[in-house]
Parts: C-alpha cells; sequence; structure tokens
C-alpha cells in the first residue's frame, strides 16, 4: 500500500519536471529573453553584462536546473509585462479560480452522482428520461454558449444575476473569498452553473451507465436472492462498485476543471488564472504562461494522486498488495 | 407421506420478447420433501435455472410467471407481493450460483455480508450477528473462522468463496436450498468438497435441495430424486438409482448413454443427434420427437403427459398403457432425420 501511494508520487515527481521542462523550453523558443529585456540602443556588452547576470551564459542544462530550483520555490520570474513577480500574480488570482473551480466540481459531482443513480434505479421512469435527454444537451453544447445563454436570461432579460466579476470580496490573509458576502455569491452562481453543467452531465451519465452495468453482476442477483432489500442493494452494493471506475473518469474531469477555467473566466470576465493566461498569451508574457502551465500540471498531479488515494480507501483488493491476511 | 417442502405445480414461465412470447417453463411439476435432494439435469437451455429463479421469485422482465402454483411448506408464494417475496429469500430459501468468485461484493467483508444477511432475516444484535456468522463459517469448513471472517473474498480461494457463499445461503436456516451449478466453475477435487458439504448439511439440518446441474457424476453421488429437463419440460423424474442406471424417456436414456465410461474403449463419444430446439421454435407435441428413435405420428401432434411408470413419472407415449402401438414403437428404432429441429 505504501508502495503503491510512493509509486503515484514518483510518477507524479516525473510528470512535474517533465512539464517544467517545457514550460521552460518556452523561454528560449518563444524569442531571445535578453532582447526582450533590454532596448534597441543595448550596447553588446551591456546584453552579456545581463546575460550573464541573469545566469543565461551558462549551459541549457545548468540553466534548467537553476529554473527548477527557483521554481520550487516559488520563483518564477518576473512578468515582463506587469514587472511584478509571477508567484504574487498567481497568488492574487489564485483565490478567483479555486474557488469557482471547487464550487464548480461540487455542484458537478454531488448532483451528478444523485442523479446518475435516480436515472439507473429509476431506469423506466419519465422523469429519469427526461433527466438524460437533457443531460445530451450539457454534453454536447460548448461551455462558452452555456454562459453566453446564461447571462442572456439572468443577467439581461431577468437581471437577477451580474453578468461579470467577482462582486464584493473579503480579505482574510493573502486570501480573497467571494463567499463572504452577498455580491460575491451572487456573482459565483452563473460561472458555477457554466463552468460544472459539462462535468455535471458527464459523471450522471457515467454514474448511470456504470450502476447499471453494477446491477446487472452476479454479486447483485445473490445479495437480491439473500433477501436484502433493495434499497440496501442500491446504495451499499452497487453505489460503491460503480464509484471506482467512476472517480477515474470524475478525477480527471475536475483536474481539468480547476485547470482550464479559461473559457468561463472570459465569458464571465472573472479575475481568475485563466484570464491572467488569455491576458500573457496576448502579450507573450513567457514567465506568466510557463507559470501557468506548471501549474496545471501540478493540479493534474495532485487531483491524479487523490484519485489513486480513493481508490485505495474504495477497494480492498488494491489495499491487499501486503502480506495476504493483513489487519 | 408428510408435506413437502417444496412443491410445483404445473409451472410456465414466459419471456415477452419483440419476436413473440417464448416458452421458457411449460407445465413443469414436481415436489420436494425435507431433508431430500433433487437433482434437476438436462442440457443449457432446457429451463433448470429458471425454474430455480421462479422458486426464489428472481424472475425479472421480460420474463414473468405465467401459470402454475409454488408452494412452501403449505403457504403459496409465487403470487405473494415483492416486499412479502423478499422475506422469504435468504429467510426461508436460499440460493448458491454457479460462480462463487463472483457472488460475493468483493468491496465488503466477508464478515459483513454474512451479518448483514443475519440481521436482515433475525433481529439479533451485531456482535450476536457476528458470532453466529463465525459458527456458520466453521460449520462450512472455514479453518480459522475468526480471523478468516475480516478477510475480502478475493483473500479466499474459489472453494473456500463457494463455502462462504453456502454460510451466506445457510444464514437464516432455510427450508430449500436452491443450488444452481455449485461446482460447475471449481476445481474436480474442490468440486466433491462441496458436494459433500451440501449434502452433509442437508442431512444434518432437514434441509430440502435443489441441485441443478448438468455433471451425471454429481446427480448419481448427491441426489435422492432426478428430474430431467427438455425444452422447458421434465421428460422423466424418479429415484436416482432408476434415471441412472434404468432411464426411460428416450432422451434420457440418450443422456445416461453420453456418458463416457472407463470400461467403453470408444474412439468417438455418444451424442444425441440434434439439439435442443430454440424457445422460439419448440415443435409441437412432444418437443424430443424430432431428435427421437422411436418417434412415431402420435408424437409430432399429441404433447406427453407425464404418466407413472414404476417410481418415476415420465412424459413419454412410450409408456402409454392405453396406446395399443406403444409397445411395438418401444422395439422399433430408426435413424432420426438429420435436419432435426429445424421448424
Amino acid at each position: 500500500m505504501l508502495a503503491y501511494v510512493l509509486r503515484s508520487l514518483a510518477q507524479g515527481a516525473v510528470v512535474l519536471v517533465a512539464v517544467a521542462f517545457i514550460a521552460f523550453s518556452m523561454f528560449r523558443f518563444v524569442g531571445d529573453p535578453i532582447a526582450n529585456m533590454v532596448g534597441q540602443e543595448a550596447s553588446m556588452a551591456d546584453r552579456e553584462e545581463l546575460a550573464r547576470r541573469l545566469g543565461l551564459d551558462q549551459p541549457f542544462p545548468i540553466q534548467f536546473l537553476h529554473f527548477l530550483g527557483n521554481a520550487l520555490q516559488g520563483d518564477f520570474g518576473i512578468s515582463y509585462r506587469q514587472g511584478r513577480p509571477v508567484s504574487a500574480l498567481i497568488a492574487e488570482r489564485l483565490p478567483a479560480t479555486v474557488e469557482l473551480a471547487v464550487l464548480s466540481a461540487l455542484f458537478a459531482t454531488v448532483l451528478g452522482v444523485a442523479l446518475g443513480v435516480y436515472a439507473a434505479i429509476r431506469r423506466r421512469g419519465v422523469l429519469a428520461n427526461a433527466v438524460m435527454t437533457l443531460s445530451l444537451v450539457g454534453v454536447s453544447l460548448p461551455t462558452f454558449l452555456i454562459g453566453i445563454g446564461l447571462i442572456y436570461v439572468f443577467a439581461v432579460e431577468l437581471r437577477w444575476l451580474p453578468s461579470f466579476g467577482r462582486g464584493e470580496t473579503v480579505r482574510i490573509g493573502w486570501w480573497t473569498t467571494g463567499l463572504l458576502t452577498w455580491s460575491g455569491l451572487q456573482s459565483l452562481i452563473l460561472p458555477v452553473l457554466t463552468l460544472g453543467f459539462f462535468q455535471l452531465t458527464l459523471i450522471m451519465r457515467l454514474v448511470r451507465s456504470e450502476m447499471l452495468e453494477v446491477m446487472r453482476s452476479d454479486f447483485i442477483r445473490f445479495a437480491r436472492a439473500r433477501g436484502i432489500p433493495a434499497r440496501v442493494i442500491e446504495f451499499r452494493h452497487a453505489l460503491r462498485n460503480t464509484m471506482i471506475p467512476v472517480v477515474t473518469i470524475a478525477g480527471l474531469q475536475l483536474g481539468s476543471v480547476i485547470a482550464f477555467a479559461i473559457v468561463t473566466e472570459t465569458v464571465f470576465q472573472w479575475p481568475g488564472l485563466g484570464a491572467l493566461f488569455v491576458n500573457a498569451v496576448q502579450f507573450a508574457d513567457v514567465p506568466v504562461m510557463a507559470a501557468y502551465l506548471v501549474f496545471v500540471a501540478f493540479v493534474f498531479v495532485v487531483v491524479n494522486l487523490l484519485t489513486d488515494l480513493a481508490y485505495l480507501a474504495l477497494d480492498p483488493r488494491l489495499r491487499a498488495a501486503a502480506p495476504k491476511g493483513a489487519r | 407421506m408428510t408435506e413437502p417442502v417444496l412443491s410445483v405445480r404445473d409451472l410456465r414461465v414466459e419471456f415477452v420478447t419483440r419476436r413473440g412470447v417464448l416458452k421458457a417453463i411449460d407445465g413443469v411439476s414436481f415436489d420436494i420433501a425435507k431433508g431430500e435432494v433433487l437433482g434437476v439435469v438436462g442440457e443449457s437451455g432446457a429451463g433448470k435455472s429458471v425454474t430455480g429463479s421462479a422458486i426464489i421469485g428472481l424472475i425479472d422482465p421480460p420474463g414473468r410467471i405465467a401459470g402454475g402454483e409454488i408452494w412452501l411448506s403449505g403457504s403459496r408464494i409465487d403470487n405473494l407481493p415483492p416486499e412479502e417475496m423478499r422475506k422469504v429469500r435468504g429467510k426461508r430459501i436460499g440460493m448458491i450460483f454457479q460462480d462463487p468468485l463472483t457472488s460475493l461484493n468483493p468491496l465488503y467483508r466477508i464478515g459483513e455480508q454474512l451479518v448483514e444477511t443475519i440481521q436482515t432475516h433475525t433481529d439479533l444484535s451485531a456482535s450476536a450477528a457476528r458470532r453466529r456468522a463465525i459458527e456458520l463459517l466453521a460449520e462450512v469448513g472455514i479453518p480459522a473462522p475468526e480471523r478468516r471472517i475480516d478477510g475480502y473474498p478475493h483473500e479466499f480461494s474459489g472453494g473456500m468463496r463457494q463455502r462462504v457463499v453456502i454460510a451466506l445461503a445457510l444464514c437464516a436456516e432455510p427450508e430449500l436450498i436452491i443450488a444452481d451449478e455449485p461446482t460447475t466453475a471449481l476445481d474436480v477435487s474442490v468440486q466433491a468438497q462441496i458436494i459433500a458439504l451440501l449434502k452433509r448439511l442437508g442431512r444434518e439440518r432437514g434441509t430440502a435441495i435443489m441441485l441443478i446441474t448438468h455433471d451425471m457424476g454429481v446427480i448419481a453421488e448427491t441426489a435422492d430424486r432426478v428430474a430431467v429437463m427438455y425444452a422447458g419440460r421434465i421428460a422423466e423424474i424418479g429415484p436416482v438409482r432408476d434415471v441412472v442406471q434404468n432411464p426411460l424417456h428416450p432422451y434420457a436414456r440418450g443422456l445416461m448413454g453420453a456418458i463416457p465410461t472407463l470400461a467403453q474403449d470408444a474412439d468417438r463419444l455418444v451424442q444425441i443427434p440434434g439439439s435442443m430446439p430454440r424457445l422460439s421454435a419448440i415443435p409441437p407435441g412432444c418437443p424430443f420427437h424430432p431428435r427421437c428413435p422411436h418417434a412415431w405420428e402420435r408424437c409430432t401432434v399429441d404433447r406427453p403427459a407425464p404418466l407413472p411408470h414404476g417410481a418415476s413419472q415420465v412424459a413419454c407415449h412410450l409408456y402409454d398403457r392405453n396406446d395399443p402401438t406403444a409397445e411395438a414403437h418401444q422395439r422399433m428404432t430408426h435413424p432420426p432425420a438429420e435436419e432435426g429441429v429445424a421448424a
């Protein structure tokens, strides 16, 4: 079991180094960093002096190790465009994205699993079929269209909810939260629905089909033959077996919710990391892009690790990599 | 004679499909007495398992019990409301399935599954149910049950898992156990142990056992009586010695004749020509007539009813004493047409 966790950690570390390498390569291939920093009039001596000071005269592998070392300490250099440390920019934008993503993920998982189970149990029910049909819309409509649609209905026509920004936020230490003010909560609703809707429908359809599959298995039939009540079979025996494949897919999907909130943030002018990244791309702000890339990889690695841990919690067969009859 | 534990009367099971109604079970009747083992044999698709599922009330749509009655110790159970029937399952009828590897929920300790079943059917407290579970595991021959009760299914071998499955079926001391091919998925050496265990438990507790299998060896060793099923009907039912050693129905004869023995030095295994009809194309009259070496005109139109013959009952016109031609056909054999069951 420990070996299993260590292996997941090692895999994660390899992924992070690989992504860091790609991010680092951007500095070299997206123009000459010295040329980006100094003016037209700088002399060769000035350039060499700057290159020496920044360590750019050293061989590529040494520079990469430098970059890695700094990145480990949270130092991704200085934004070309804003002239501020990238880590500060990210820390400033992080709360907005995390609040949006975590709420979307919660919304998608809780409602997705509940609706999926309902649709599986009431397979022939009218409501279950209506929900399934509706979910096709969620799977097939692009996120930005859903966002624009929601803005049109709830912000433009009904004027119930704001269409952009985070509303008022409260500062707690370095963290800013929109969860404690009325306008902050209102502002969250539409972006959360937009970002979570696709995941919701995906998880729901997945839960339903997996659950139907599990309900056909022998041990469910045997549980019925033992006279176990239907509710106990559905929620105790079937649901937990359903969750194993669902956790895999849902985990990856939730990683992408946090990492790629870009579209939703753009539609709602949400002051998060996605918006920061879009701006950075427009101005070829390489340090920000590189840091964002590493951040996304980090999120995926963490989510993957959590997924693996969830497996361990759910499936005793994995825990039993230890000697037989343990515990 | 005392009242039988299980009494099935003229049971009919249908499956409603797009292509029409398929009769999986058509007019099956039999009894099982207390402590008796009834072996049910037949080819795949003969309706053995469907009969078992019908008795325990686990026929899923599009299947349905279309007629007949099922009585358990004097009370009718085929028309119980679902919730009442659920309480019968596990409590009064235990069931054992073919594959012990997939019969247990892989995510729960076997103790949890045992305690769950015990507490579903009794008022025992959690700790009392656990003690009962340990007793049951000991009874089905699991070594060190106090320790093994906390094991997960994957930590048990196939034979041990089937013992756990049997313990689960025994949780509430059912009157009847339906064992649907309980040894088919096991090694031959383990099969013998499981059969011996079933037999011992049945004898000690007076449990009636319906043993579904296509393994004649298992039947000969275990069963008191045998029912031979063909195309959803019982062809012959009787004491095991009579049916195995001196089968009456031509199908039963073919089935017994197909068992290879060490004495015969045959290059080719004996087989019954043709194959069992599909449910959608059961021939009129006797369903076996296209494959039967003795069939005559009457067999193609007139469906044989079970006739008493010695201690057995056989559904075959050859044994109809009111038919003067029957005895002549008995002696006559002719090779059945090759196209056989094409209907």
